[in-house]
């Protein structure tokens, strides 16, 4: 009976404290670089995984590939202009898929068209945030990221939802 | 566009049938700097008909944002959140789920249904007060919202 309260406790413990798998597509290693930064000296465990273009971010959620030991992202950070995929692109296939749709998809972006804004809603993305050009203000935008979407949001994946 | 943008308060309507969390919401939007005007719809219907300008709500706002609670009166949170999201002009809102339920079915559902985020309402009022307002904060001053164009009213199934 102790035994058993005891194994109880330590699946608990070892829920509370699984990373947070993010998927970040990105092409720029400036971009990537810092995304790497801001979350490392996060508060939130994660694991950060990178990816550079829409075809491989697709092998990479559908484990394809080299990708057939990858974790589930618990999130996903976007850019649009992407190599050999358009992010907009990802974006559509992702949230027509029965199996991955329900991951949060955040499109992290340096354009400010009215009409990628209102398309990536329609396709419904999560949220849509425009990088700021500053790089601290880039670093506070990758926290602020972090505070609402891996701190204070409740992810599907992160409770056992997997499929 | 963000609301610093639109030189206006942000239009946030809030589904929520607990008087004492919707003054709960109404004192965490006081006093912040970014400025929020809240709607209140009681239960389903009326969220429903808030939105699409129907029963006393001919002149009302589109919102910037919907926070919906989940155990609703009349209609459920559930079928409202499914009713915006395959809505074509409707589901563009951001919509969050607020609410107490912390069960993994609703919480997977809502996103099936492509709620824009899902988030437990905390048992203690001062972190309940903060939740809030980084809600604020975050929609309103880091994210892109769409345009806010005015709609065709209902369409019919």
């Amino acid at each position: 009976m102790v035994q058993r309260q005891q194994s109880t406790n330590d699946i608990d413990a070892y829920r509370t404290v699984k990373p947070v798998e993010v998927l970040l597509v990105e092409d720029n290693p400036g971009d990537v670089r810092l995304t790497k930064e801001a979350l490392k000296d996060g508060k939130v465990c994660n694991n950060l995984h990178v990816v550079e273009d829409g075809v491989e971010a697709l092998a990479y959620l559908r484990r394809e590939g080299k990708y057939q030991d990858a974790p589930r992202p618990d999130l996903i950070l976007l850019d649009l202009n992407l190599p050999r995929k358009d992010g907009r692109d990802v974006l559509a296939e992702v949230k027509n898929d029965q199996r991955l749709k329900r991951i949060p998809v955040v499109v992290l972006t340096t354009s400010k068209a009215e009409e990628d804004v209102l398309k990536a809603y329609d396709l419904h993305v999560n949220c849509y945030i425009t990088k700021p050009v500053d790089l601290d203000q880039f670093m506070n935008l990758v926290r602020a990221i972090e505070d609402f979407w891996l701190a204070m949001v409740k992810l599907p994946n992160a409770h056992g939802g997997g499929l | 566009m963000n609301i610093r943008s639109m030189g206006r308060p942000a239009q946030i309507l809030l589904v929520e049938d607990s008087p004492q969390d919707v003054q709960l919401i109404e004192n965490a939007l006081t006093g912040t700097v970014v400025r929020s005007t809240l709607y209140v719809a009681r239960d389903g219907v009326e969220a429903l008909d808030f939105l699409y300008r129907e029963g006393g709500y001919a002149n009302a706002p589109r919102p910037d944002l919907i926070l919906l609670d989940l155990n609703l009166p009349r209609k459920d949170g559930r079928e409202v959140l499914a009713v915006i999201k395959a809505d074509e002009e409707l589901k563009r809102i951001p919509l969050i789920v607020f609410t107490v339920s912390n069960s993994e079915e609703d919480i997977i559902k809502a996103y099936d249904l492509h709620a824009n985020c899902y988030i437990t309402k905390p048992v203690d009022p001062d972190s309940f007060i903060a939740h809030v307002r980084s809600i604020q904060d975050f929609w309103f001053s880091w994210v892109e919202l769409p345009p806010n164009r005015r709609r065709n009213g209902r369409r019919k199934p």
